[in-house]
């Protein structure tokens, strides 16, 4: 079953990231790759977003288009990438985001089939 | 119909609907489906039984039932139909598949009431409108609640089975987490109707089997004991007005003392494994008022020992309120007063903490303090026999 997985960023854990030193932070970044080499075999694509403030939101329920700048929810929390998996069921797509080294928040959708 | 042929019907019901839902999973491959034609089946034979009375073999006519109308409603779906077409009861009823059941109805992914709606429905056999008399609901939420459920089975692919040994702790947390707010919901509600009594009896049955298929796991056996604890002096806890007894005012000789040693007993058995958890050590705690002779002679000692070690598993500020009130009978009412001083920030809307700290500056002679706490107390219930029953459960365990 495919599942896209939507990582999500808190303005906590940006924070965090900031303030690491910078071998830190490079090994931070070491176990999300070490992640993604364990799960090469069932990534079907994806990728890291650039941040919100670099989102354009259009909105089309009003007589005319409307665009804005920002994410269409401002909010603590931003979408700040996406991985589709390929997998069993929800619970292997559950097991491989338990282990996720890097954000503090992961969405599981299933895609339509 | 009479309540004991309910209680017969029910148990009867119990008994092979979640056997029939595992095989008609089994069958069909799929799990909503299934679902439906036993609950069809369950509604049917709630209707017929009490008129025809229990057939000599339930689970073949519920079959029979089911199959009929599997076959009617799976008349567009040919691979299913032609699959339960061929089958005859009984189909391989061993090895026992309802684990599969629980486990899915139990999955971490659906919420907490839709889990309970599904264990209850799928697992026990309740119907719709059982369950929602349970939980005080209107049966549209109930309903909604399971369709929801079932949908997300099927799309967010959740899969039906035993979960994977790596995961097979928590996710037997989970079924326990389910089972334990049954036995909340059906002990601790402020009415003793027949149906909370009959969520108990649910609760018990599921933990009893939860037992009898995973016979290793130690806090399996401590829910179940910490159930039957309960259940031995339920009839204790009532007047004859109705209205609840203290534990220290109940009349001892109408607990059920076997069931009170049998319990125990299987405590201690789990115990020897040497892995601790919330259940066992809550049901150790009902464990030592149980088999205290008298109110004076309970060993508040080992209470509060056993309240130090859940709350290092399981830190609570309501169970260090519990803890407290072991406390004060252990060491007195000024040790208890301060560790409820501690809790102030955080239970401070919690009319229970009123109630306890009205109690404790009684008895160290406040009683000016006492009485504004206890105004406080009823500032934050809306009803003084809640209080009543609230302090009942502070005097029982957590």
């Amino acid at each position: 079953m495919k599942y896209v997985l939507l990582f999500v960023d808190t303005e906590q854990f940006a924070a965090d990231l900031e303030a690491m030193s910078p071998a830190d932070r490079d090994r931070a970044f070491e176990r999300v790759d070490a992640w993604m080499a364990e799960h090469a075999g069932v990534i079907r694509g994806g990728s890291k977003l650039q941040g919100p403030h670099t989102a354009t939101t259009v909105r089309l329920d009003a007589p005319e288009p409307i665009v804005t700048d920002g994410p269409f929810v401002e909010g603590k929390e931003v979408v700040s990438g996406y991985l589709e998996v390929d997998v069993a069921d929800l619970d292997e797509a559950l097991r491989m985001v338990r282990g996720w080294p890097g954000c503090p928040v992961v969405e599981i959708r299933p895609l339509e089939s | 119909m009479a309540e004991a042929s309910h209680d017969e019907l029910a148990r009867v019901v119990r008994e092979h609907a979640g056997r029939l839902a595992a095989a008609l999973v089994r069958l069909i491959g799929d799990f909503a489906t299934a679902e439906d034609l036993v609950q069809d089946a369950v509604v049917s034979a709630l209707r017929r039984w009490p008129v025809d009375g229990i057939p000599d073999r339930p689970d073949a006519w519920l079959f029979t039932v089911a199959r009929r109308r599997g076959l009617d409603v799976l008349r567009r779906e040919n691979t299913y139909r032609a699959k339960l077409a061929q089958v005859q009861w009984p189909v391989q009823p061993e090895p026992d598949e309802r684990l599969r059941l629980i486990f899915t109805c139990c999955h971490p992914a659906l919420p907490r009431a839709a889990q309970i709606a599904l264990t209850l429905r799928v697992v026990c056999g309740l119907t719709t409108a059982q369950v929602a008399r349970a939980f005080l609901v209107p049966e549209t939420t109930v309903a909604q609640r399971i369709t929801r459920a079932k949908r997300k089975i099927a799309d967010a692919g959740i899969p039906y089975g035993l979960p994977a040994a790596a995961d097979l702790r928590g996710r037997l947390a989970e079924v326990l987490a389910v089972v334990y707010l049954m036995l909340n919901e059906g002990y601790l509600s402020s009415t003793e109707t027949i149906h909370s009594q009959r969520l108990v009896d649910d609760a018990e049955w599921l933990a009893a089997l939860l037992h009898e298929l995973a016979p290793d796991e130690p806090e399996v056996a401590g829910l179940l004991a910490l159930i039957r604890l309960h259940r031995a002096r339920a009839t204790a806890r009532f007047g004859a007005d109705g209205d609840i007894v203290l534990l220290r005012d109940q009349d001892r000789s109408r607990w059920d003392h076997d069931t009170i040693g049998s319990a125990t007993r299987l405590l201690v058995r789990a115990a020897r494994q040497h892995r601790p958890g919330p259940y066992q050590l809550q049901a150790a705690i009902v464990a030592c008022h149980a088999e205290a002779p008298r109110w004076e002679d309970t060993d508040w000692e080992q209470i509060v020992l056993l309240y130090d070690m859940l709350l290092h598993l399981a830190p609570s500020p309501v169970t260090r309120l519990h803890r407290a009130v072991a406390l004060r009978y252990a060491v007195g009412a000024a040790g208890a007063m301060a560790e409820l001083d501690a809790l102030a920030g955080q239970l401070d809307t919690y009319h229970l903490y009123h109630a306890t700290r009205a109690d404790l500056l009684r008895a160290l002679d406040r009683p000016a303090e006492a009485r504004a706490a206890d105004e406080r107390a009823l500032a934050f219930t809306a009803n003084p026999a809640e209080l009543a029953i609230l302090h009942d459960r502070l005097s029982w365990t957590s």
